[in-house]
């Protein structure tokens, strides 16, 4: 007999053999590089050991969690927007999932802070710390906003239907001519911002919702039109944070 | 054991904090705007709790010991003496075969680190789950791990040639562009998604290492000008990659089919 226990137990033995699975490259890449090309003993192997354990630990949990908790969320709540049938509603929470989870997104913070101090050293603002931090708040709000009207846009397009292609081919558009106006320094922050802006439980819940919705309406087909809005999130900061550098 | 438990708690803490406003959110709309029960409350719960957990583990391990490693490493590839810059900039040759090593290293690391992104990881297990089989898991990873990889070690060579950034990124939406048309609709929409999945946790604190490194290294380039742009080709080369991998196992169905069906005509005639 199965008892609940050894029936957990080997569930989560199963995926820690996965987790050990998707990290084993990294320890590979990195033992070889300091092996073979450094020709260099690892330092404190005990310590990388105990590191790495943890960050089997620690995603094993995290996919169990992701099963458990933010899919079955996201989903449950796209489609009791559906059947809600308030189209403003669902805008509103779109905008405030966009806008919530990026605001406080640690990575953008890190980048918006370094794009003051290029700012400040382009001579676009002035070197005093209250113009850096006013500098680097603006533009994390401008993203911020910029991921809430991505999110906003791309419910909308699983709401109509409409095909993904047209509406990203418009996005790129948009970056090529702003990068044609925008001063030099903000560039590369700005490419670079599209990227950072999607962090680990933003890109589950926003999948989740994305397809939740997609399976809910009548018409859609949760493959072409469920995904896409990790997409917007990753485009439009691009233009808005190019329009941020050009306006001040 | 305690410093150990101190920093673990730190890392708890500030995960904690970049969960609450998505939660307060979540659970703001339901209660106020849908106001309905969330379904199976307590598992919800304890996959809240698990994730809290699990990332808290997840960025304190790779604090501990992996970015340093990876981040030293960086530094040592881009060292002057690494490459052979000797300190003046005249004898400076921008060989490319100097840099050798960092591309591999940039390659090897982009394929690595995108193995073991977590929200990569979600994104494979959905897009398995609504197509039905059809997109697996590990061929969306191992797809989406190959565009980073080749993605970083261009980015790299940039930051190596000094060519301006945007003319990479321009070539790069026309080629996504033209891929558009012929690869199969039913993957468009996850192809771009997996631009933007790419860089997270993982893989940006690694790849801003070996940038800062490179820019700061190489004669003429600025770290404030340089550094920056490796992310945006992590996130934009994983499209291609996709649609690519859709396109070839199209065709590759297609030829079997009709491989088959050839086949089976003999076996009739």
């Amino acid at each position: 007999m199965v008892s609940p226990v050894n029936k957990l137990i080997q569930h989560f033995s199963k995926a820690l053999m996965e987790s050990i699975r998707d990290l084993a490259p990294i320890v590979v890449v990195i033992a070889c590089f300091q092996l073979l090309v450094f020709r260099q003993p690892i330092p404190d192997l005990g310590g990388l050991l105990f590191g790495t354990l943890q960050v089997v630990i620690g995603l094993t949990l995290f996919i169990q969690g992701l099963k458990m908790g933010l899919f079955p969320i996201g989903e449950s709540m796209a489609h009791d927007f559906a059947s809600k049938g308030s189209v403003l509603w669902l805008v509103l929470f779109a905008f405030a999932l966009g806008f919530g989870t990026t605001i406080a997104e640690p990575a953008l913070i890190a980048i918006s802070d370094e794009a003051a101090r290029v700012a400040a050293t382009g001579g676009m603002i002035k070197e005093s710390v209250e113009e850096m931090q006013a500098y680097s708040d603006g533009l994390r709000f401008t993203v911020a906003i910029s991921v809430g009207l991505a999110i906003v846009i791309g419910v909308i397009r699983i709401i109509k239907g409409w095909p993904i292609q047209y509406l990203i081919m418009g996005g790129y558009a948009g970056v090529v001519i702003m990068t044609g106006f925008a001063p030099p320094e903000i560039i590369g922050i700005a490419y670079d911002s599209g990227g950072v802006t999607t962090s680990t439980i933003t890109v589950p819940l926003v999948t989740a919702l994305g397809v939740g919705l997609a399976s809910s309406i009548r018409g859609r087909n949760p493959m072409t039109d469920g995904f896409g809005l990790i997409a917007f999130a990753s485009l439009t900061p691009m233009i808005f944070v190019m329009a941020y550098g050009m306006l001040l | 054991m305690m410093a150990w438990l101190m920093d673990f708690l730190d890392t708890l803490l500030a995960t904690i904090t970049d969960v609450l406003p998505i939660a307060a959110i979540l659970f703001g709309f339901q209660l106020f705007v849908l106001r309905k029960n969330i379904r199976n409350l307590r598992q919800v719960l304890t996959g809240f709790v698990l994730v809290l957990l699990g990332l808290a583990f997840f960025l304190e391990g790779l604090e501990q010991a992996l970015f340093p490693l990876g981040k030293l490493m960086a530094e040592q590839l881009t060292a002057p003496e690494f490459l052979g810059i000797s300190g003046t900039a005249g004898d400076f040759e921008s060989h490319w075969t100097n840099y050798l090593w960092v591309y591999l290293f940039a390659f090897a690391i982009g394929l690595s680190t995108t193995i073991a992104e977590p929200s990569l990881i979600a994104v494979a297990i959905k897009a398995n789950q609504v197509s039905g089989g059809t997109v697996g898991t590990w061929g969306l990873r191992i797809a989406v791990a190959i565009g980073v990889a080749i993605g970083i070690s261009l980015g790299a060579y940039r930051i190596v040639t000094g060519t301006p950034l945007h003319y990479y990124i321009i070539t790069g939406y026309v080629v996504v562009l033209i891929q558009t048309v012929f690869c199969p609709k039913a993957i468009i929409a996850l192809a771009y998604d997996s631009g933007g999945v790419t860089t997270s946790t993982v893989t940006v604190p690694l790849v801003a290492a070996l940038g800062l490194g490179l820019s700061s290294t190489i004669p003429g380039r600025n770290p404030m000008l340089d550094g920056f742009g490796l992310i945006a080709f992590a996130s934009l080369f994983p499209i291609m990659s996709v649609m690519g991998y859709a396109q070839l196992s199209e065709r590759l169905a297609r030829r079997a089919k009709t491989t088959q069906m050839r086949d089976k005509k003999c076996i009739s005639n």
